[in-house]
């Protein structure tokens, strides 16, 4: 098969929204908190940490649903933490992120340890997965079926949560309160509202919203947790924030364009046309080529509007 | 009662305090022998010369990170590019030592000044895309980590590699190239000195230079700088250049002092490092051997307790956690701070009122 074969065949597409999953609920998660006025960094340390509580808990349940929820509650927890270390302790924003990423990848190996003896792979963890589901209709059609049916629960919620996200960060009071403390705190303040209770709330919101994404790693790209699964996901979903200029529909288009070269990579991996250690650099690479290509075309139209 | 100006080494040795504390209270939650756990972590790396050895063998890189990412930082450059430097430093040390044979004494200085370079070049990336595109240099320096180690293991695979060892990993590194050993019977090296002065120069550079003043007035406030007429451009790209070249150097020096050969599969981490080495040394590269000890030390004596008890050596990354925000945290102990000021200012202003 060429390379335009592959790339336009139904599993390639399939593979597209797979990869995407995890680093559009990154992107989200980033882009709440960035709109309440956080810089959120610490996504990638929430996502490492909500993979594994997902895979302690549905393993010691027995139940994948308990393990979501457990992920779900340690990524929000985290969120508040951060929000009491930046808000209410005045610490700087990045390195308190860094330092809960430094946590969390020492930490996860720490529990990981505790709880199965196991370091690296959870593999003595009897954990389960969350369903893949079939859909009726669709996927009785030919090429449509195999790109859209048969994805993880969580592939689905993610681009349901986009919609969600838009609609609650644009329609609702919530999220015009979100906005307008990101942008202008002060002025919030000033028609009463309280700037960091919305911020509290802004980041409880993104750290659940990485935690699906973590969770989704570690019950359903793949059904184990390792060390340093995210491999770097958080650190993408900051960049596809920037780009998707902080929206979440800029965030989705931007996620899909990193989850084609991330696909790309496991495509290439596959067909060994190129060394494989050269093809795990496409996602990173084309980031950086999209933040800078989006980042000089904002700064040129900064400059249009000063110089009119 | 303290004196405020002693205030912030008051608080930065609290901050630790408090950290070990916390990490002793979960070896106690999760340990069945914890006295014994703490014990070992606290006293182990004493127990031996080889084990102090490992300590002072672990702070040379965490020196070298430390005082790149103090000059990176005090450019106000959130360049976490330190590790990627560090891993191509290594590499490229190792490329010069495995194929451009060279005599004893020269061999090691390439290798370590074109590792160096190699570093500078790298960590300059971010900075000149920021000041190009404005692209933001975190997350850009993030991702070239990410391209760094990929094309280390490239290189590795490729061209390094010993195919008649079982593990992925180059040949064996020429003795011409490599660091020697100065304490015998232990792995410390010459990279020790090397680390040293390397920290001694970036105190004169930061605070002695007119270039390291220039750089920390423009890392502090960016248009004062411009306004007084500073270039900012050609001082945040010597400071990403300089902390680049620096880490380099660091992971140089690391592959020729303490590996026979090139495996570095994964990133070391020691960029990262870097950031509680810096807050703890708050950005002075004089201090940065001490903070780089106590960190090497904590770590070994983990390593130390993790082999003969049921605690596992990651619990440091929870007192590092720990440290690095109670460190930055501003509202930490403010309160106290305010009383010792306002105590001295009232003292200040009864001598004067009695004079």
């Amino acid at each position: 098969m060429s390379i335009t074969e592959i790339l336009l065949s139904p599993d390639f597409l399939f593979v597209v929204l797979r990869v995407t999953t995890p680093i559009l609920f990154a992107t989200l998660a980033v882009t709440i908190a960035a709109r309440s006025g956080v810089f959120n960094i610490a996504i990638e340390g929430i996502m490492l940490i909500a993979a594994l509580v997902g895979v302690i808990f549905s393993a010691k349940l027995q139940n994948p649903w308990l393990g979501l929820l457990a992920a779900l509650i340690a990524g929000g927890a985290i969120g508040l933490l951060l929000g009491v270390l930046v808000l209410r302790l005045k610490t700087d924003a990045i390195l308190a992120g860094v330092a809960i990423n430094l946590m969390a990848s020492g930490g996860t190996i720490f529990l990981l340890y505790l709880v199965s003896g196991d370091r690296g792979v959870s593999s003595s963890l009897k954990s389960l997965s969350l369903p893949n589901i079939a859909i009726p209709v669709i996927e009785q059609i030919p090429f449509l079926g195999t790109v859209l049916s048969r994805h993880n629960i969580l592939t689905y919620l993610v681009f349901i949560m986009v919609v969600i996200v838009h609609f609650m960060l644009y329609k609702t009071p919530l999220g015009l309160k979100i906005r307008s403390v990101g942008e202008n705190p002060h002025a919030a303040e000033s028609v009463g509202i309280n700037v960091h209770k919305i911020q509290y709330i802004a980041l409880a919101m993104s750290g659940v919203l990485a935690a699906f994404g973590g969770a989704f790693l570690s019950m359903g790209y793949l059904s184990w947790f390792t060390n340093g699964m995210t491999a770097g996901r958080g650190y993408i979903g900051l960049a596809a924030n920037a780009m998707g200029g902080s929206t979440p529909i800029g965030g989705l288009i931007v996620s899909l364009i990193f989850g084609i070269a991330d696909a790309m990579a496991n495509v290439f991996q596959t067909g060994a046309s190129l060394p494989y250690e050269l093809v795990q650099m496409i996602p990173y690479i084309t980031t950086i080529a999209g933040l800078a290509v989006y980042s000089l075309n904002r700064k040129k139209r900064q400059e249009r509007i000063i110089n009119k | 009662m303290l004196k405020s100006s002693q205030f912030n080494t008051f608080r930065t040795a609290l901050s630790i305090a408090i950290a070990l504390i916390l990490s002793f209270l979960v070896i106690f939650l999760v340990s069945d022998q914890p006295v014994e756990a703490i014990m070992r972590m606290i006293t182990g790396p004493l127990s031996s010369k080889r084990l102090f050895a490992n300590v002072i063998e672990l702070m040379i890189p965490l020196i070298f990170t430390g005082v790149s990412v103090s000059i990176m930082f005090s450019a106000n450059q959130i360049n976490l590019g330190a590790e990627g430097s560090f891993h191509l430093g290594g590499l490229v040390a190792a490329v010069v030592g495995l194929m451009v044979p060279m005599s004893q004494g020269v061999h090691p200085i390439a290798a370590i000044l074109l590792g160096g370079l190699t570093g500078a070049v790298f960590a300059a990336i971010p900075a000149i895309l920021k000041i190009f595109t404005t692209a933001s240099e975190l997350v850009s320096s993030l991702m070239l980590n990410y391209i760094a180690l990929f094309l280390g293991n490239y290189i590795l695979s490729y061209y390094l590699r010993d195919t008649t060892a079982g593990a992925l990993t180059s040949h064996l590194l020429p003795e011409s190239v490599k660091l020697q050993s100065i304490v015998s019977g232990t792995n410390i090296h010459i990279g020790l000195f090397i680390a040293l002065l390397t920290a001694v120069f970036g105190y004169l550079f930061l605070f002695k230079s007119k270039l390291g003043y220039m750089l920390r007035i423009s890392g502090e406030n960016e248009k004062f700088a411009k306004y007084s007429g500073m270039n900012i451009v050609t001082v945040i790209l010597i400071s990403q250049l300089l902390g680049g070249f620096i880490a380099g150097v660091g992971g140089s020096v690391q592959l020729l002092g303490m590996y026979r050969r090139f495996s570095w599969a994964a990133l070391l981490g020691y960029g990262w490092d870097a950031i509680i080495v810096t807050t703890l040394s708050k950005k002075n590269p004089l201090f940065v051997p001490l903070a780089a000890f106590f960190l090497a030390y904590i770590r070994i004596g983990a390593d130390i307790m993790s082999r003969s008890t049921d605690v596992s050596p990651e619990i440091v990354a929870i007192t590092q956690g720990i440290i690095i925000i109670l460190i930055v945290a501003e509202q930490f102990l403010s309160g106290y701070k305010h009383k010792l000021v306002a105590r001295e200012a009232r003292l200040q202003m009864e001598t004067e009122g009695a004079e």
